[in-house]
């Protein structure tokens, strides 16, 4: 098990490594075109290599990113163009409010999703057609536009709660939640559609192997068949299925962010985006990166637990 | 041959003779989306021509003015410019940045997924890895991180959408392409002198056609979430009119005016439904196979008296009469039910919903008792029935299969669709020995706890007695160390001993009958005939009734009291088995044991 863990962490910081050098690769591949958004499109070009010189942006991407793994490895990311901060400070004042809003969104679209997915597999017929139909309108609507109308209805129209803005925790945790609510909403909304219908199918998979054929042959209940079965079978699926919505999950937060202002990390790519400030950028991906590959490891950690077999392989 | 049956009042006109466009338009979804789509791709084409006003035209005096109240029909917005001609306008740079997604994402994606699936091994290796790298990004998260580098190029963006999303075609078209490429009509394509490219694209890309297409309908709608989403985020161009850029505006506004959102967002949301509509339309109109058929319960009580009818005049409506072939009543098999009949079955008709319209009978009027004590071999050649036969004893008939008549008594008492009844009898009346023993045992529990658990389900005894019991019992069909055993999980253990921990578990609550499913057809030889063994010695000791499903006409002779034949859904001959062997009544008996001796 021990053994196992550690080879999925392996591979998982390679394939963190990998992404990471692929997303610079691409951010970094027009180092004038970045010192030219930071400029405008006003300044000259001998202002716009001279930028770029500063910034070291003129030399080849490889030793660019040599230098910022190099960087990284050491818990440096670099500084701001615009504030001179040290990025690994910027991004971490960030980190509490998207982990807040990943995290509670995580949960919700698990519960949610399994409840739903299980019963639309188990139950069938009408109920299990009315779930996947749910489901794919669900699936269809983008995130941001829930996120929009849930602005436009509870907090703007009947004025339940706060449109924007957040609360930290420690200030005060009952307008913290209030404030994390509606984001919260969006979020799960936009992602209980896809997950259910993977849980659907990861249920129905187990209720059509052998073996469950073989319990009913047995004489065991339905009920107990499924309970004490099916969910222990279909629990392994399951995490993975969640492991990988986390990217999906990602993509829904970064825009959510921007809808309910809130000071994420979200928030911080997006408005260091469209300054330029590239080293912060890097920031936020890289975070972005560890999440999702963390997320994976866990999921494939827990499955190992539940499943025997995985193990071995 | 077993002809499928059309069922139902529409049957000659069924949605399954459609043609792949009938049927989308049949859907009403897909119907309701094909219309939302045009109507869509109209306006965008004739936008110049529709819209009412410029849509960068500022009237400030029709600033944020509400709908329906000006010459600005929807409105007008923050910068007092016409809502619905911008919307109008938006239709066109929408419709080509999803075409220009779904164009890179489908060359990247089916030229790689066709060259990594017809040529295998590095090519496929190293296209595989990228896939994987490629989707392991945050797609939405890497287009923002690019702004810097692409600018406000709504095109370029999606552009590179299109490379994120290619993956998905890639996998699609290399599946499809790897499973083509083994069929024999590419290698006969090989030998009759076709050309590599040639034969990738005659055959080939027919064969991914309807998958890339259905996939398409969702990319696109996708394409259409996410570039709103970038403009929403402020990543467009702020000089032309995008859906994603007027809720962008419209959203900053919202306190002054808050019904400025609604209309871009009621657009992207029904321009995205109908794309994922359509996909899931399409998806029903050119794979329908892919959706098993459940009859509901009014068409299954249909088909059932339509049976009953066939059944009253079998000469009219049958072309295969149904009791010509039956064995000769005066073996005592077909007159009346013996008195020491543990299981008797009668006229069991058992059918499955084939194709769209069409209707396959698989087990067509199967006689058959099994006196106490007696071991019954049912012999035919796969997909003669004879496992239908046994599940629909049982009541463990796939969902979507249908019986449509006939009697089932075990015990004297009719089981036949009867659930609570079934739910009595099977586990603890009636034992089941599966096929193939290592798909059979839950994968995550161990032997002992689910053989416990079992066991306990039926029986009330306590977990100690269960465990005693299930020890002896272990012990008993030949695994000497049971403890260590039950401690293990299935895929700890070999094959023939899963199958005795199979049988232990179907033995263990005392039942009277066990069907028996080719308990031994998974197994090496040696094992085999160790398995026959012990249920001959079971039957001996308990008095079991055994009804042993198999093909192999060795074991029939070697373990069976008396057989019946299984061929195309009927049993065509019963009979004692040292009868059996020494001369058969029906000509497909004789034809069985002909080619039994060729091969033995």
């Amino acid at each position: 098990m021990i053994r196992f863990a550690l080879r999925r962490a392996a591979f998982s910081v390679l394939l963190a490594l990998g992404v990471s050098f692929a997303t610079f690769v691409l951010v970094f591949s027009n180092g004038t075109a970045i010192a030219r958004a930071i400029l405008g499109v006003d300044a000259t070009d001998e202002q716009v290599q001279a930028l770029a010189h500063e910034h070291g942006l003129d030399r080849p991407v490889l030793v660019q990113f040599g230098e910022w793994l190099g960087g990284v490895l050491q818990g440096d990311l670099g500084v701001s163009y615009y504030t001179g901060e040290a990025v690994t400070d910027v991004v971490t004042s960030r980190v509490p409010v998207t982990l807040a809003l990943l995290g509670i969104a995580m949960f919700f679209t698990a519960v949610l999703s399994a409840l739903l997915g299980i019963a639309s597999a188990v139950a069938g017929g009408w109920a299990d057609r009315l779930l996947q139909m749910v489901a794919l309108v669900g699936t269809a609507v983008p995130n941001f536009i829930v996120a929009i109308m849930l602005v436009m209805w509870l907090a703007v129209s009947a004025r339940i709660f706060p449109a924007t803005g957040f609360v930290p925790l420690e200030q005060d945790p009952g307008r913290w939640a209030l404030s994390l609510a509606l984001p919260v909403a969006a979020v799960v909304i936009a992602s209980v559609g896809p997950a259910s219908q993977q849980f659907r199918g990861a249920v129905k998979d187990v209720l059509e192997r052998d073996f469950v054929r073989t319990l009913r042959a047995r004489g065991i209940k339905p009920r107990a068949i499924v309970f004490r079965h099916v969910f222990r079978n279909a629990a392994g699926p399951g995490v993975i299925i969640l492991g990988l919505q986390i990217i999906v999950l990602m993509g829904g937060v970064v825009v959510i962010e921007r809808v309910f202002a809130l000071p994420g990390i979200g928030e911080l790519t997006v408005n260091t985006s469209l300054l330029g400030d590239i080293p912060v950028v890097m920031g936020c991906v890289l975070f972005i990166i560890v999440v999702v590959v963390v997320v994976n490891l866990a999921a494939d950690v827990v499955n190992a637990a539940i499943n025997p077999k995985v193990r071995q392989r | 041959m077993t002809e499928p049956v059309p069922f139902g009042t529409s049957a000659a006109t069924g949605p399954g003779s459609q043609h792949p466009i009938r049927r989308l338009l049949r859907n009403p979804f897909g119907l309701a989306s094909l219309i939302v789509l045009t109507a869509i791709v109209f306006v965008a084409i004739l936008a110049p021509w529709l819209a009412p006003f410029d849509p960068n035209a500022s009237r400030p005096e029709l600033t944020n003015v509400a709908p329906f109240t000006s010459d600005y029909v929807l409105g007008g917005d923050s910068a007092g410019r016409d809502v619905l001609s911008r919307l109008i306008w938006a239709a066109r740079s929408t419709m080509l940045a999803s075409l220009t997604v779904l164009a890179v994402s489908l060359v990247i994606g089916v030229v790689a997924g066709l060259l990594a699936g017809y040529y295998g091994g590095v090519v496929q290796a190293v296209t595989n890895w990228v896939s994987d790298a490629v989707l392991a990004l945050p797609g939405v998260v890497l287009l923002i991180a690019m702004y810097a580098v692409l600018g406000p190029n709504i095109l370029l963006a999606m552009a590179v959408y299109g490379v994120l999303v290619s993956p998905i075609f890639y996998r699609l078209v290399r599946g499809v392409v790897a499973g083509v490429r083994h069929e024999l009509y590419i290698d006969a394509a090989k030998v009759s002198g076709l050309g590599d490219a040639r034969i990738l694209f005659r055959h080939v890309l027919r064969a991914v056609r309807s998958p890339v297409i259905i996939q398409s309908a969702f990319i696109l709608g996708t394409a259409v979430g996410i570039q709103a989403a970038l403009e929403f985020l402020g990543l467009g161009s702020p000089r032309d009119a995008s859906w994603g850029g007027m809720l962008d505006l419209a959203f900053r506004n919202i306190y002054v005016d808050v019904s400025g959102v609604v209309w871009p967002a009621i657009t992207v949301t029904v321009v995205v439904l109908a794309f994922v509509l359509l996909g899931n339309a399409l998806r029903d109109a050119l794979d329908p196979s892919s959706k098993r058929r459940t009859l509901t319960g009014r068409q299954a009580a249909r088909l059932r008296s339509q049976a009953v009818s066939h059944n009253a005049v079998p000469d009219e409506v049958v072309p295969d009469d149904v009791d010509t072939d039956v064995a000769d009543p005066d073996d005592g098999v077909i007159g009346d039910t013996p008195a020491d009949a543990v299981l008797s079955v009668r006229d069991l008709r058992v059918g499955y919903p084939a194709g769209m319209a069409t209707f396959r009978d698989v087990v067509q009027g199967v006689d058959l008792d099994v006196r106490r004590g007696e071991i019954v071999g049912l012999v035919g050649e796969s997909g003669s029935g004879k496992s239908q036969t046994a599940f629909a004893v049982l009541g463990l008939l796939p969902r979507n299969a249908v019986v449509i008549g006939g009697s089932v008594r075990f015990d004297g008492i009719e089981i036949l669709q009867q659930k609570g009844r079934l739910q009595a009898v099977r586990g603890s009346r009636i034992g089941y020995i599966p096929q193939e023993p290592m798909t059979n045992l839950d994968p995550t529990m161990t032997i002992g706890k689910q053989l416990v658990y079992g066991l306990r389900a039926v029986r009330h005894i306590s977990r100690a007695e269960a465990e005693t019991r299930l020890i002896d019992l272990l012990h008993r069909v030949g695994i000497p160390d049971a403890d260590e055993v039950t401690r293990r999980y299935p895929h700890e253990i070999s094959g023939g001993m899963a199958q005795r921990v199979l049988i232990a578990g179907a033995v263990a609550p005392d039942p009277d009958l066990i069907i028996a499913d080719e308990p031994t057809t998974a197994l090496d030889v040696t094992v085999q005939a160790e398995v026959l063994d012990l249920i001959r010695e079971l039957r001996d000791e308990r008095g079991l009734a055994v009804i042993m499903v198999t093909h192999d006409l060795g074991v029939v002779s070697d373990l069976c009291d008396r057989v019946a034949v299984m061929r195309e859904g009927r049993i065509v001959e019963s009979s004692p088995t040292v009868e059996f062997f020494g001369g058969p009544g029906h000509d497909y008996s004789r034809e069985l044991l002909h080619a039994a001796a060729e091969l033995g």
